[in-house]
């Protein structure tokens, strides 16, 4: 479970988060949602230490990352996983070795024993076998983001964080991508925290949803409570278009 | 101040650059390839201009001195002493400042913009000292292999004038590349050259560590490593210079 408390960060003169709390639950996708510039990044990006906050206090599991050394953090980061945008896969090593190289750093397994993780993690986002020896830039996006959540779990990690996991895929393969995460996120009792402004990935797999608005939280609840919110800010973000208010009406 | 600033920046980048790499082994896999990468790929380039200053020294330097009063070795000298001293340290590194240096810092710089960096971060990588060690390493190694390659290649080239006009005989120019050999010259040159590598490499590599945006900033990562790394080079030329031969 990670916990955050009151955290503020200000970049100079502009104040973006202001005394956020919430709880990221175990073994539940968590979601932070908003509009863009609302902080939801910053959110993210402080949780996991590549922003230091002003003030306030970030639990993972107790262990709080603002008190901790460089030292210490790197060592909880190895208890990480980390989706991003863009899947940030190492252009210069396939597929396979991508997924390898996080288990080559830290764990003190074998080659084989290695080699059969990373098989095992790349099947389990079904990914076909003739694709493990390709270059990242030799398979398509929707491919790369399964690679980079196959990394992701690679060293079975406790935290797994998902920046915009939908961003560039066709409506599809972003289903894919959300029950993947979903499966993986409940399969191995991980505290998931999904960055996202896809409304589909939110009625989808949004257990614990977390809205911010101008940078402090305006509402948190799950993907059936968000049907009855009566949060104009949230209503105007979530129900946008007319097929979702139509949705809202349905299950009204 | 922002000089100061930067400065400062690439201290504490340097400080995690030169700690004990979290794996050894994925260091000594990353080594040979920067060898190869940094090293050996520019070989190409230091072969055809060591050959080509090589002669044109030679020539100009023949042409420019025909005075009878001077002894027939002076051109040989004149051209062993420049290449030995200066040439193929300084010349050499800002000519590699430009190609290793731009290699460096686009590298890094792309992977820092596609958030690879952020992903080696996040998996809990010293990402400093993963990507910047084996390349500064790597190029410092290489680089006084790459200066006697081109101190031999230069003196090659000088040679051939001789052979392929009749301005100077080949035997006059031996004669110049034998007289008054100074050995610490050489030595002096080495040292030079792997603080120039480290200076190269070091400072590309800042720029692209630092780099942020898009593919525009990469490019003035890439540009600004060049023309930081030759000034620096320069100014460290007169301080070695000034500490090595006087």
């Amino acid at each position: 479970m990670i916990e955050v408390k009151n955290i503020e960060k200000s970049f100079e003169s502009n104040h973006v988060l202001k005394n956020v709390s919430a709880v990221f639950e175990t073994g539940k996708t968590n979601m932070i949602i908003g509009g863009s510039g609302s902080g939801k990044t910053v959110l993210m990006k402080s949780i996991i230490g590549l922003h230091r906050i002003d003030g306030g206090r970030i639990e993972y599991d107790g262990r709080n990352l603002p008190d901790m050394k460089m030292s210490e953090i790197r060592l909880l980061r190895r208890e990480v996983g980390m989706l991003f945008q863009g899947s940030a896969l190492f252009d210069s090593l396939t597929v396979l070795e991508n997924v390898i190289y996080p288990l080559e750093m830290f764990s003190p397994s074998t080659k084989e024993e290695m080699l059969e993780r990373a098989r095992f993690c790349l099947k389990h986002v079904n990914l076909e076998e003739k694709a493990f020896g390709l270059a990242p830039s030799e398979i398509s996006g929707g491919m790369q983001k399964r690679v980079a959540i196959a990394r992701a779990i690679a060293l079975q990690p406790k935290y797994l964080f998902c920046d915009e996991p939908n961003s560039g895929l066709d409506p599809k393969t972003s289903l894919v991508i959300d029950q993947l995460i979903h499966e993986v996120t409940h399969e191995f009792e991980i505290t998931t925290i999904i960055n996202s402004h896809d409304m589909n990935s939110v009625m989808e797999i949004g257990e614990n949803i977390i809205f911010i608005e101008k940078g402090e939280k305006a509402w948190q609840g799950n993907k059936d409570d968000i049907f009855h919110v009566d949060n104009e800010a949230l209503n105007n973000f979530v129900f946008a278009s007319e097929l979702f208010k139509k949705v809202k009406r349905t299950n009204q | 101040m922002g000089l100061i600033a930067d400065t400062g920046k690439y201290i504490l980048l340097m400080k995690r650059v030169f700690v004990a790499p979290d794996r050894g082994r994925m260091f000594f896999r990353q080594f040979p390839k920067e060898l190869e990468k940094l090293g050996l790929q520019s070989l190409p380039i230091v072969a055809i201009i060591s050959v080509f200053i090589g002669f044109i020294m030679t020539m100009q330097t023949k042409l420019n001195t025909s005075n009878p009063l001077l002894p027939v070795y002076t051109t040989g000298l004149v051209t062993r002493d420049t290449l030995l001293l200066e040439f193929s340290s300084t010349i050499l590194c800002l000519i590699l400042a430009g190609k290793v240096g731009s290699n460096i810092a686009s590298e890094i710089g792309t992977m820092r913009i596609t958030e690879q960096i952020d992903a080696l971060e996040i998996m809990g990588v010293n990402s400093a000292n993963y990507l910047i060690l084996p390349k500064v390493v790597a190029f410092v190694v290489m680089m006084p292999f790459l200066v006697i390659f081109s101190m031999a290649l230069g003196i090659f080239g000088g040679y051939f004038v001789g052979v392929l006009t009749t301005i100077m005989t080949t035997g006059d120019y031996l004669a110049g590349i034998k007289f008054a050999f100074v050995p610490y010259y050489v030595f002096y040159s080495l040292i030079k050259s792997m603080i120039f590598a480290f200076l190269i490499s070091s400072v590309a590599a800042f720029y692209g560590y630092y780099s942020y945006g898009g593919a525009l900033d990469v490019g003035k990562s890439s540009t600004n490593a060049v023309v930081n790394g030759s000034i620096l080079i320069l100014f460290f030329n007169i301080l070695i210079t000034k500490i090595m031969l006087n």
